[in-house]
């Protein structure tokens, strides 16, 4: 379990040593760095400062060495428009991401597992039919677009729920979040199910596929001629064998969905750091930019390497297979 | 239920699978009763029908296939006439059946214990999880598994396969059924194993009354194990009797060419030997008896359906012409 | 009955007439009703968005017929010099029927403009891979798993950034997110198609490569390639959009159905809902008829699900 965990670890360091070097070349050879992250109204004087603190006077391979010695210290520049360390912002907004995020993939699996169960339990059926043509439409909507829809039917027209802002929170471990309020908790509804659009589509997808192939299978028969009860049956012997399919792609999906909350944190002027990516790109803060792309790759490589150990724990013939190695 | 009503009596029992090429008769008319204590052989070929004989009997049988009439009398009492629920609570309680392919019986993603357990409690809620565990633990012994307390907590692909199939069988002994149907549960186990494995089920059924039906390709098994046999072709059971009297002078060509006997020799501990030509598609079967193509006494009555006959005594067959004369050569 | 005589001796007669694979590939296709109507939308679509000039009611970006009086009208009101504006107008006073014809036609061109280019840089970097294996197959393979491994949005999100604004650069945008994607089907089909014999043939002919990759593999790629270019261009579509509408996407001067929706967001909250909800649902009809048209291709050129 332990050199799985190692190994896998060590696979994580070297994409992120990559990632970095793509956008340190991203932003100093396609782009220019002085342009990149020097406010453009700095006087003469300034920009040879910050050039110099920069180190961008040096040859290129000491200026990557550079950038990552700062990024280590998590100094990725300041922002422009806020005068302060870019990272720093970003850290403050991630809270408000992360639990869009949680709660959209939470939303995926208790909608769609059972959705996708039911369909793939009886696929003639029409309510299965309905079911599936449902989540072919949801592929194909314009996420933002519904979003402005779900605002206009349930804030404007109903007036039930609040269409921006993130409601009252509450601190939890030094974490601001909505969900124990129930303000905070109506200001989530939208958003999150917006979020979640998508991937609920896709989890209705997997776990019918998955449903389907279980049903077939011998031990499902076997439980059966065991005198479980159908609940059971389906509950445990079917659910958990279409849980690893389902959870695992749920959580690579998991970073796609931080990605994509900068559209929905747009229509919903939900203050995480998606919002503070598309301010940045039209004020052109762009230390924040680069502060954002640094830290979703490393969202996204930690991700990738919680859903593998996960993924272990939940399928016993992975886990052994990789101890014996 | 008085003392002589059969554990299992099945009567014309007709299963028939609707397939977009056609319907299919897997059970076409299947007759046999299966006593107290007693082990009924069902052999044939590939196809012939017996598993889904076997999963009709425990209302398994998977769409598009379905019971289309018969009975299934337990203990006296028509299995098809119950709702789901009743059915449920004799499956793996006092109905139990192994299945033939071990490798998929059990879930790859649950513990041992956790299958042997939720067989226990699905039927009695009432026994406590370590009553539940001891009893998986005395039934893994019971087929062979050494140090039963370990394997309980282990996933099914730490097995190999004819470990598997112990387990799976230790799961039918579980709640001490009346009636094991075994679907070739000793197939894919090696020989000394199997040989114990026949051991304990036969002191199983002497001991306690367990009833079994025993569905399998070899010979030598039913010849050892079996008080009965029933000889399947094409979704029928074309002879069945005595083991003894079956094995020793079988009257039908189909279970003649089985044998491949010569009168007069013992034939236990002959394997399945193949009659030449195809097993017949159940598709399209021919209008009478399924043999007809293969058979070589095979003449113009036999394109009516034979009917159950007993041409002797305690012998049950579908032929027209049997053979009778015991010193007749096969194919004359 | 009679039908089926006839037929039987119309093959009788003319046993020249088989189906050629057109014909077949057409009546395959037209198994699926839903599949059809999907058709003649995305035909009817792409009509509106070639003609959109000469079928639209008004020129809503000629501002000399575009009156600030008749802004904010509900669909079906009519405008002071008689024309009815079926869908509404939005807070300029502009006709958003003819708005959403001019958008659907800017949408549909960044879209299939973005796809084709895609498709050429993809195929060709596909069967480079395919085609010359090794390291160079390899290296290219890794990039397109890590590309892919990133959403789509995320990585427009980061070409933007670095490049700029402008309809060029989203358009550059859209080719890098899409290029892989064919780049992947592309080497695929053609490793299958590699190991067939005639590739063989045509190599001991000492055909040019050239030759060898257009006139043999090009062909077979084909199928796979039609598929992922309509799934593809379905992305592209709604991407322009959702880039538009977050205003990175198209500049002002090229208001697609992404930037219409933006601007009714604008004026959605005071009501005129109408604004960016028919845009919205041209944008649908548009993506959900091309991923139908997508999936029954699938289907019907899918050659495991052939009989
Ligand atoms: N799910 C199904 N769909 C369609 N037909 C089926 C299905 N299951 C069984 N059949 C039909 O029933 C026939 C008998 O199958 P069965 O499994 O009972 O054979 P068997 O005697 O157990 O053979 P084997 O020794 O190979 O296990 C098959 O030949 C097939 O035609
Ligand atoms: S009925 Fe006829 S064909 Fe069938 S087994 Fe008897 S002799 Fe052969
Ligand atoms: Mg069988």
């Amino acid at each position: 379990m332990s050199v799985f965990i190692i190994r896998r670890l060590m696979q994580s360091v070297i994409v992120v040593a990559v990632m970095s070097l793509i956008v340190f070349v991203g932003v100093n050879v396609v782009g220019d760095p002085v342009d990149m992250l020097i406010n453009p109204e700095a006087d003469q004087a300034e920009i040879e400062r910050v050039i110099r603190d920069l180190g961008l006077d040096r040859p290129l391979h000491e200026q990557y060495l550079y950038f990552v010695g700062n990024a280590f210290e998590g100094d990725l520049g300041k922002s422009f428009v806020f005068g302060e360390s870019a990272l720093k912002l970003i850290v403050q907004r991630m809270p408000a991401t992360f639990e869009l995020a949680f709660s959209a993939l939470l939303m995926a699996i208790v909608i769609g597992v059972p959705f996708g169960v039911y369909a793939g339990m009886r696929p003639n059926a029409i309510s299965s039919r309905t079911i599936m043509a449902g989540s072919i439409l949801g592929f194909s909507l314009p996420t933002f677009w519904v979003g402005l829809m779900m605002i206009m039917v349930f804030a404007v027209m109903l007036g039930w729920l609040p269409s921006t802002g993130r409601g009252d929170t509450v601190e939890i471990f030094g974490i601001e979040v909505s969900f124990l309020t129930a303000d905070g908790l109506s200001h989530l509804l939208m958003p999150a199910l917006n979020l979640a659009l998508l991937k609920i589509s896709l989890v209705i997808r997997l776990a019918r596929a998955g449903t389907r192939e279980a049903m077939h299978q011998d031990y499902v028969k076997f439980a059966r001629a065991k005198g479980l009860s159908e609940t059971r049956v389906i509950l445990v012997h079917v659910l958990k064998n279409i849980m690893i399919p389902v959870v695992t792609v749920l959580g690579l999906e998991f970073g796609s969905l931080i990605a994509f909350s900068v559209v929905t944190e747009t229509v919903f002027a939900w203050p995480g750091m998606g919002k503070l990516l598309i301010d940045a790109l039209h004020n052109l803060d762009r230390p924040i930019i680069v502060a954002y792309l640094m830290m979703i790759v490393l969202v996204f490589v930690i991700i990738n390497l919680i859903v593998d150990i996960f993924y272990s724990v939940l399928d016993p013939r992975v886990r052994l297979k990789d101890a014996g190695q | 239920m008085t003392s002589d009503t059969p554990t299992l009596d099945v009567r014309d029992l007709k299963t028939h699978f609707f397939t977009k090429a056609g319907v299919a008769r897997a059970v076409d008319g299947v007759s046999f009763t299966v006593g107290k204590g007693e082990v009924v052989g069902l052999v044939g070929e590939s196809g012939s029908g017996k598993s889904v004989t076997g999963f009709s009997i425990i209302g398994l049988v998977d769409p598009p296939g379905r019971v289309v009439s018969g009975e299934v009398r337990f203990k006296g009492q028509n299995l098809l006439d119950l709702k789901a629920e009743q059915m449920r609570k004799l499956r793996g309680n006092r109905i139990a059946m192994i299945f033939q392919d071990p490798m998929m019986t059990l879930n790859p993603v649950l513990r041992v214990d956790t299958q042997m357990v939720e067989t226990i409690r699905a039927h009695d809620a009432s026994v406590s999880k370590a009553d539940a565990l001891a009893r998986a633990r005395d039934a893994l012994g019971q087929v062979g598994i050494p140090a039963p307390d370990e394997r309980l907590r282990s996933y099914p692909h730490q097995f190999s396969g004819g470990m598997r199939q112990r387990v799976a069988i230790a799961i039918a002994l579980l709640n001490k059924p009346d009636l094991i149907i075994a679907d070739e549960p000793t197939t894919a186990l090696d020989v000394t194993i199997q040989g114990q494995i026949l051991y304990e089920a036969q002191k199983l059924c002497r001991e306690t009354g367990t009833s079994m039906i025993w569905i399998t390709h070899d010979l030598a098994v039913v010849a050892g194990l079996a008080d009965k046999i029933c000889v399947m072709y094409g979704g029928r059971i074309v002879e069945q009797g005595l083991i003894d009297d079956v094995l020793d002078h079988p009257v039908h060509p189909y279970t003649r060419g089985l044998l491949g006997s010569v009168p007069g020799h013992n034939t236990r501990g002959h394997r399945l030997y193949q009659i030449p030509g195809m097993a017949p598609s159940l598709l399209n079967l021919p209008e009478g008896c399924a043999f007809q193509a293969r058979c070589p006494k095979a003449d113009d009555a036999c394109k009516a359906l034979p009917h159950i006959t007993n041409p002797v005594p305690g012998r049950e067959i579908r032929c027209f012409h049997p053979h009778l004369d015991q010193d007749e050569e096969i194919g004359a | 009955m009679s039908d089926a005589a006839e037929q039987t001796t119309a093959h009788a007669v003319d046993p020249v007439k088989v189906e050629t694979p057109l014909q077949r590939f057409v009546s395959d296709y037209a198994d699926n009703k839903i599949s059809v109507v999907a058709f003649i939308v995305l035909v009817g679509i792409i009509f509106i968005a070639i003609f959109a000039p000469w079928i639209s009611p008004t020129d809503p970006y000629d501002l000399a017929k575009v009156s600030i009086f008749d802004s904010k009208l509900e669909p079906g009101t009519k405008s002071m010099d008689g024309v009815t504006f079926w869908l509404g107008t939005d807070s300029a006073g502009r006709d958003l029927l003819s708005s959403i014809f001019y958008g659907l036609r800017i949408s549909l061109g960044v879209g299939v403009m973005s796809g084709v280019i895609a498709l050429c840089i993809g195929s060709a970097i596909g069967l480079i891979a395919a085609y010359y294996g090794g390291r160079i197959d390899t290296l290219i393979m890794r990039i397109v798993d890590i590309q892919l491994s990133f959403p789509a949005i995320l990585v427009a999100l980061i070409l933007i950034s670095v490049l700029g604004k402008g309809v060029d650069k989203v358009i550059i945008a859209l080719v890098l997110v899409q290029w892989a994607y064919y780049a992947r089907t592309v080497r695929g089909s053609a490793l299958v198609e590699r190991n067939k014999e005639y590739i063989e043939a045509a190599t001991c002919l000492a055909l040019g490569n050239n030759r060898i990759v257009f006139r043999h593999l090009m062909p077979n790629c084909l199928p796979p390639l039609i598929v992922v270019g309509t799934v593809q261009t379905a992305h592209a579509i709604s991407l322009e959009a959702t880039l538009s509408f977050l205003g990175v996407g198209l500049p002002i001067t090229e208001p697609s159905l992404g930037l219409l929706i933006a601007n009714g967001f604008e004026v959605m909250l005071s009501g005129l809902y109408w604004v960016s909800f028919f845009p919205g649902i041209a944008l649908l009809i548009t993506i959900v008829s091309i991923n139908l048209v997508g999936d029954q291709l699938r289907d019907v050129l899918n050659p495991r699900l052939q009989k």
